[in-house]
């Protein structure tokens, strides 16, 4: 089966400028080298900290951003080849749904308005198929038919995101990238947007791009997970196995560190020390060495690359003799 | 248990009886009852988490406490003792004594907290050499002790920097050295970790740990984050529409939660290990504070509903030991 998506050594470097007395130029490296596969009406979940550059993926996948390098190809065609009518008609398999259904949604448009833009920017369609369509989507969120004639503010939280995920249902897309979607709602609202989300997946045969910090959500939703660690994939792989049995440092630190469901839900804790980097000037080599717990002196200096351990893709150098080149 | 073994013998550190505080609009026609009788108390060196959803009152009852409340708001009842001390009763310039001495507090988010004017030094130092009365030099030397407890690396350097030069989980560091700096006997934590990564959360969450044992301090987490409770707590309280509707330990909440609002709560957060099924989601949203149903104010979203739940208020009914809940279900 083709990849829906495919992400090929994606590099997107943000210049920065040059001081007073120039001085070499610097970048600040946000994604480096990250590949990775969503196939069609599955969830790739990508974890990691702020400035890991899962932010920036998601960018670079809604075209929001142009790569410095690499290639994402879309259904086995390159982006690249693409013209302006290839590019729109990818514009419109493609949706986002943002974080902050308060921000993203327009307060003096009414819920109509705010579902039907992109198909009436997008599509020549009599206004009876509009209507339709607005009612599908809505319908297909949960909201009653009278919210379209409502403002956003008339919602609360939870249904804000309802209208946001209606708005990007309504071109048909076949991917959807979910930035943090349930981390602004109220705890008892999460599970609610989360179990939509799952059922509309299984119904439309969705593809997800699911960035969260959550990383309980995250492994509850995902199939497979990709760990981001400064601009970089140091693990990749089936949810379950990546969430349980992790084999990068980062990993498990990670995944160590997420809150326990449990107060008998003790796992071992493993404590780093110090921040993360500045990706301005990542460290040499593995770029977690400087807080890794089992760091090795090779690990300063050779870059781990991303390589089959256990049925996952790991970056580390503890795994040399156990990998398998890929 | 050792909570309950103890429970005798230790005096209460602090003690909430009844507590309610309102907003009231500038005419006083509208009344939001943003907490509404709520009773707990704390015991030296344990850590109560007070969980709710936005609106559910949980900071507005730490801000009653401290006594820090905006003016719209009015505590209209209850008693607050700590260490056997009506807080309620005392003046002004008395409260300006306790607080930050006795009991410190840690907020959401550490940029304001902090004064982007200052160094650090001077804002660890400011509290020592008001409270404690030591010199200018005494208050940085402590500053530099405190920075090295709250684990800042190079603290003789550190304690030269402005907020801005450091980063956010230092910065939180920052104010936990504050709020530890004259040796409170409590420390009330709002949303400390909510700003912060996971890595370095779990870092804080670790460092308050280590601070508390260290220094036998009392603990009150406010938060939305049933994680946090289950890693740090002793017991818990669990707030809705301004009210505690469940209390207990907290083995006993999670093993064996009794309203059905602290059950859904619990079954809906995703668990690493499993992947699959649905989440068990609470219909509705959480109401509007100034518009509560009457009655129980759960009813509207609760499964397990009864006809009195819309018109009776249920009380507070023991199940356990110092577990009680305000269910007609039990009650």
């Amino acid at each position: 089966m083709t990849p829906l998506l495919e992400v090929r050594n994606l590099v997107k470097h943000f210049p920065m400028r040059r001081g007073l007395f120039g001085g070499p130029q610097k970048a600040v490296r946000a994604v480096d080298d990250v590949s990775f596969v969503i196939e069609p009406g599955a969830t790739l979940g990508v974890v990691g900290e702020s400035g890991c550059g899962k932010t920036t993926t998601a960018k670079l996948v809604l075209l929001l951003e142009r790569p410095t390098g690499g290639e994402i190809r879309f259904d086995g065609v390159s982006l690249a080849e693409l013209d302006a009518d290839g590019l729109r008609r990818y514009r419109h398999s493609v949706q986002a749904v943002f974080q902050d259904p308060y921000a993203s949604l327009n307060p003096r448009m009414r819920v109509s308005s705010i579902v039907t833009e992109p198909l009436v920017t997008n599509e020549r369609l009599a206004a009876a198929d509009v209507a339709a369509r607005m009612r599908r989507a809505l319908d297909l969120v949960g909201l009653p038919a009278r919210a379209a004639d409502l403002f956003p503010h008339e919602f609360s939280g939870g249904q804000r995101q309802r209208i946001a995920i209606a708005r990007a249902l309504t071109l048909s897309p076949r991917l959807i990238v979910l930035d943090e979607p349930v981390s602004a709602l109220d705890v008892s609202i999460r599970a609610q947007i989360l179990n939509l989300l799952r059922d509309l997946q299984r119904d439309l045969g969705l593809a997800y791009l699911f960035i969260a910090h959550d990383l309980a959500a995250v492994a509850h939703m995902s199939h497979t997970i990709a760990v981001m660690y400064l601009g970089r994939v140091v693990e990749s792989g089936a949810a379950r196995m990546v969430a349980t049995q992790p084999r990068h440092p980062y990993t498990k630190a990670l995944f160590a560190a997420a809150l326990p469901s449990h107060p008998d839900d003790t796992r071992e804790e493993i404590v780093l020390s110090g921040d993360v980097p500045s990706p301005l000037d990542p460290p040499s080599g593995c770029r977690f060495h400087t807080r890794c717990p089992q760091v090795m002196p090779r690990c300063s200096t050779d870059e781990p690359k991303l390589l089959a351990v256990d049925g996952r893709d790991v970056a580390c150098h503890l795994y040399d003799s156990a990998a398998v080149a890929r | 248990m050792k909570e309950s073994r103890e429970e005798g013998r230790r005096p209460a550190l602090l003690e909430v009886q009844g507590l309610s505080t309102h907003y009231v609009t500038a005419r006083g026609t509208r009344v939001t009852r943003a907490v509404d009788d709520v009773s707990f108390t704390l015991r030296d060196g344990e850590t109560l988490g007070i969980v709710g959803e936005s609106g559910s009152g949980k900071s507005t009852l730490a801000l009653s406490l401290l006594r820090l409340l905006p003016r719209a708001a009015r505590t209209v009842a209850g008693s607050v003792r700590f260490e056997g001390e009506d807080l309620l009763a005392k003046s002004e310039t008395e409260m300006r004594h306790i607080r930050g001495k006795r009991i410190a507090m840690i907020l959401q988010d550490p940029m304001a907290s902090l004064n982007p004017l200052f160094t650090v030094g001077d804002q660890i130092a400011e509290p020592v050499r008001v409270h404690d009365g030591v010199s200018r030099r005494g208050a940085w030397d402590r500053a530099r002790a405190l920075l090295a407890a709250v684990r800042i690396s190079a603290p003789n350097t550190r304690v030269r920097n402005y907020p801005h030069e450091l980063s956010g989980g230092m910065r939180q560091r920052i104010v936990g050295a504050i709020a530890i700096s004259c040796g409170p006997r409590l420390l009330i934590a709002d949303e400390p970790t909510t700003s912060l990564d996971v890595t370095i959360q779990a870092q804080y969450l670790a460092l308050l740990r280590e601070l508390q044992r260290a220094q036998r301090l009392a603990l009150i987490f406010i938060t939305h984050n049933l994680g946090i409770v289950a890693r740090m707590c002793d017991s818990v309280a669990v707030m809705y529409a301004g009210r505690i509707v469940e209390a207990g330990p907290v083995r006993e909440i999670f093993n064996a939660p009794k309203h059905p609002y602290t059950r859904a709560l619990i079954e809906s957060i995703p668990r690493l290990a499993d992947s699959n099924g649905r989440l068990t989601a609470i219909d509705g949203q959480p109401p509007d504070p100034a518009a509560l149903p009457g009655g129980c104010a759960f009813h509207p979203r609760c499964p397990v509903r009864l006809d009195k739940c819309a018109t009776e208020r249920p009380r507070d009914s023991t199940v356990g030991a110092g577990h009680r809940t305000a269910c007609w279900l039990v009650g």
